[in-house]
Formats: C-alpha cells, sequence, structure tokens
C-alpha cells in the first residue's frame, strides 16, 4: 500500500480554521443555524470545527449535534459482509426553520449525505441544508450533491482511499491518500 | 468515511431460537435495538432500511401482543406486511404447514414470522421453504424474541444481565418463554432459578443449569428479578393441580409478600397477565413492576432481529 500525505500538522490546522472563518461569514453569530456531524467519523471534524468557532470571538452557544445515517443507507445489503453497524445519533434540538450545515470528513460517490438528508427529517424541516466536508474527492459522484465548503479537493481513482486522523482519537491530524500497490 | 464503516452479522440466517445463538449475537441484537430505541422515541418513528422486504406474519395460534409488536416492528422499518391467521384461512379446508407458507412465498415473501402450536413448527418449516423463519412461539419449545427483550429489559434496568439472579416463577412445564428465557439468561452468565409446584416443573431441568425451588418465598428471597409466568391451562390436559385459587394462594405473588422481602426486586411478566391467580394487581401495577417496559423494548428488540436477519440475506 502507497501512502501519500496530503495535508498534516500546521497546515491541517489553517484549512479547518478557514473553514471556520468562511461559516462565520455565511452564518454570522449561528443564532438561526445547526451544525450536524455525521457518523462515525464527521462527528470529529464538527466537534473541531464548533470548537474553533468558540475560540473566534463573537461566537459561544453553537447547537451541535451528531447524526447517524446507518438505517438510511441505500446499500445496505449490498456489501458482501452483512449489515452495517449503526452509531448513536445526539440531537437535542429540532432543526425545524434552521439553517442546517452537515459535516463529513471525506465526500465521495455523494450517498452518505443523500441518506443524511433522509435521516435528518426525523428532526423536522430545516429551512436550508448547507454541506462542508473536509476532503471533496471530486469527479466520483454518483449522485447530484455538491459541497457548500470544502477543506481541499483530491482527484482520486476509485481504487485507492482517502483516510482522515484526528488528533483527538488518532493523536495526529492527518489526510492521507493510500493506492493498492500493483502486484 | 468510506473506509471506516464497520459491520457485524449474525452467525444464523433464522432465528429459530435462543439455542442457535451465541453471545456475540446476543450483544449484537442489544446494541443494535438500543440504536432502534432511540429511533422509536423520535416524532418520526421510521426508518427506511427494509423498504425492499416483506414479511408475512403467520399466526395459527391467538397472540396479541407479539402480532402487534411484530407488526409495528416491520412497519417501523418500512417493510411490506401481510397478516395470516389460520382461523379465518385454508388451513381449516385440510391444507399442510409446507402448502401454506409456499402459497405465501409464490407471492414473493422474503420473510416469515410465525407462531405454531407445535414445537420444532419453525425448525421444520426452516429445511423445507426458500424464506427466512422467525420463531414468534412454537408450542412450548421457545419463544426467542421473548426472551430477548425480557433480558434486554433486565440490562436497561441493571446495566448489564452477567451475575443478575433471576427466578422463573410458575408454569414452566408448558412454558416456551420459560426455556427460552433460561437458554438467553444463562448465555448472557445470569444466575436462573425455576419454581412452581412439582407437577409444572420439568423433571430434567437442572440440566439446564438452572437452581430448582418448590417454594415461593425462598425463590423471592434469592432473586433480583422475578419473572412470572401465567398458568397455561389451554396447554394442560390433565389437573396439575387441586384449584387455580390454591395455586394462587401458594405462588401468587401479592403485595404483602412483596413488602416482606429485606430487599426490592423487579417484577416482570410477558402477558397475558391473569390478575389475582399468579399477580395481584397492586404488584403489577406498581413500580417493582417493569411490565410494560418490556412490551416497549420489544419493539426495539424485534427491529433488530428482522433488521439484523435480513442482512444476512445474500
Amino acid at each position: 500500500m502507497k501512502q501519500s500525505i496530503l495535508l498534516e500538522g500546521q497546515k491541517f490546522q489553517i484549512t479547518i480554521q478557514r473553514l471556520c472563518h468562511q461559516l462565520i461569514e455565511n452564518h454570522a453569530d449561528f443564532s438561526d443555524s445547526v451544525i450536524i456531524g455525521i457518523q462515525p467519523r464527521g462527528i470529529y471534524l464538527g466537534r473541531r470545527i464548533v470548537e474553533e468557532l468558540k475560540e473566534i470571538e463573537g461566537v459561544s452557544a453553537i447547537a451541535y449535534g451528531e447524526l447517524d445515517i446507518t438505517f438510511f443507507r441505500d446499500d445496505f445489503r449490498r456489501k458482501d459482509s452483512g449489515p452495517l453497524v449503526p452509531s448513536s445519533t445526539h440531537i437535542d434540538f429540532i432543526v425545524e426553520g434552521k439553517k442546517v450545515i452537515l459535516m463529513d470528513d471525506v465526500l465521495w460517490t455523494g450517498r452518505t449525505i443523500r441518506a443524511a438528508m433522509d435521516a435528518l427529517q426525523a428532526f423536522g424541516r430545516p429551512a436550508k441544508i448547507e454541506l462542508l466536508v473536509l476532503v471533496d474527492r471530486r469527479f466520483s459522484r454518483q449522485l447530484p450533491i455538491e459541497p457548500d465548503y470544502i477543506g481541499i479537493q483530491v482527484d482520486s481513482i476509485d481504487s485507492q482511499r482517502v483516510t482522515v486522523r484526528w488528533k483527538e482519537v488518532d493523536t495526529h491530524d492527518r489526510i492521507t491518500l493510500l493506492t493498492e500497490e500493483e502486484s | 468515511m468510506q473506509s471506516m464503516t464497520t459491520s457485524r452479522q449474525l452467525s444464523t440466517r433464522h432465528l429459530l431460537g435462543i439455542k442457535d445463538l451465541n453471545e456475540d449475537d446476543i450483544q449484537l441484537i442489544f446494541e443494535t435495538a438500543d440504536n432502534f430505541k432511540d429511533v422509536l422515541n423520535r416524532p418520526i418513528k421510521k426508518v427506511p432500511s427494509l423498504r425492499d422486504i416483506t414479511i408475512a406474519n403467520v399466526f395459527f395460534e391467538n397472540s396479541t401482543r407479539t402480532r402487534l409488536s411484530f407488526e409495528l416492528a416491520e412497519k417501523r422499518l418500512s417493510a411490506d406486511t401481510i397478516n395470516f391467521a389460520a382461523s379465518s384461512s385454508s388451513v381449516s379446508k385440510g391444507e399442510t404447514l409446507i402448502d401454506t407458507v409456499n402459497n405465501i412465498l409464490a407471492m414473493k415473501v422474503d420473510m416469515i414470522v410465525m407462531r405454531h402450536p407445535y414445537p420444532g413448527a419453525g425448525i421444520f418449516l426452516s429445511k423445507h421453504v426458500k424464506a427466512q423463519i422467525v420463531n414468534a412461539g412454537d408450542g412450548a419449545h421457545e419463544h426467542p424474541t421473548q426472551a430477548l427483550l425480557d433480558a434486554f429489559s433486565i440490562r436497561e434496568r441493571y446495566g448489564d444481565v452477567a451475575g443478575k439472579k433471576v427466578a422463573i416463577i410458575g408454569d414452566i412445564l408448558h412454558s416456551r418463554v420459560a426455556l427460552s428465557n433460561i437458554l438467553c439468561l444463562r448465555q448472557l452468565g445470569a444466575e436462573v432459578m425455576v419454581c412452581g409446584p412439582t407437577t409444572l416443573i420439568p423433571k430434567y431441568i437442572s440440566s439446564l443449569g438452572v437452581k430448582v425451588e418448590y417454594n415461593l418465598v425462598n425463590a423471592l428471597n434469592w432473586c433480583d428479578v422475578a419473572n412470572m409466568l401465567r398458568i397455561q391451562l389451554e396447554r394442560q390436559d390433565i389437573a396439575y393441580f387441586p384449584s387455580l385459587r390454591e395455586y394462587a394462594m401458594l405462588y401468587g405473588l401479592n403485595k404483602q409478600l412483596l413488602d416482606s422481602l429485606d430487599k426490592e426486586i423487579t417484577i416482570m411478566h410477558p402477558g397475558p397477565i391473569n390478575r389475582g391467580v399468579e399477580i395481584t394487581s397492586d404488584v403489577a401495577d406498581s413500580h417493582h413492576s417493569i411490565i410494560l417496559d418490556q412490551v416497549e423494548n420489544g419493539v426495539a428488540v424485534r427491529m433488530a432481529v428482522l433488521y439484523l436477519l435480513a442482512g444476512t440475506r445474500g
């Protein structure tokens, strides 16, 4: 497996901060906006962004939730290895009439985001849904879904994998592109 | 996230009895049921997971709770459902079980939830038809989803099932709930005692690793949880005890008895309750009782079972 590092350390942090400033541009004090991280890996991005936003002046209380989309996936039973194990959902507010910013670490086919929009309906009708992703694997979408905020864009082929590591759980911040070695 | 999704699977294609499940299977069902319980507490209680699955509820024996609970679980998962009750069907015209079920399957049904008065009916059927079978009670043999929801309710009350002392009290001989509960609780590491009149305790029950007690007060003093079973008069071909009144006096749980214990115990009952026989109203409706929690958990546990079984389809 060949690994190439796309982003880490200081640059990773600057990217997160840029995303925060872009959010503030559109959402000001977040009084009508809520942030929702998508389980299982989007929650680390969501938590980090919320933490950074609080650091930045003028933004104190932000409604933040975590959404599991397992039961809403359209590839249930199409994977070889049986049903997907769900994670927990924590959304203790109503999204009715709010501007929702969905967050996930990697945007690839767009199917996760479609499922997330479906799952979100159980919590009300949002005024608007936006999408923030740390990594956009562009040109690989299977559905007409595009992000509003992008950390970095990556050109990759289907056999490659993109992983995001977080210092909170994986000891360091790093985005890596993995390529299967030809045998 | 595409690299991080995990998946686990049940070790069985059918749910015929607790006997087919290992501890990992049971834990997987519980963890999945936790998530479904969360879904059931939302304003919109429905997920689309099984929208391409059709399930037939085939009941050759009366049921209220189990049938409604399965049907609701199926609907919450967006499955299509059809119901079949033997009393209003061609079974009374002489059709065999396999023929009946194959006719239902010809209408493109993927899963069968079956209750049948004969022990092993589900096992028999699973060998002769293509669909996945969920046993909703087969005679005096097993009732696996009831045992799972009972254990799930104990886990919810105490945090864990392992090490808990559970007394199953009443008509053990005719009870499928008793056998499934014993197997499930033992698998999860609980201590189990059965208690009832000698005539209603099967002879070799202790070989399942359970204690046997004939005195109700001793059993109550020993246990953390008492699961009260109904006297199954419809399955009793002979008289196993002199009178229902005598049974109620010796094995009925009342408030006075409960208050005389020097600890709090939890009361369960799989339903239907015969008030004044195995349990009095003041006990059934007291804070000791988690009877209605059991019913609530039943839907979440059955959703987990159906969801996980659907995931084992090829």
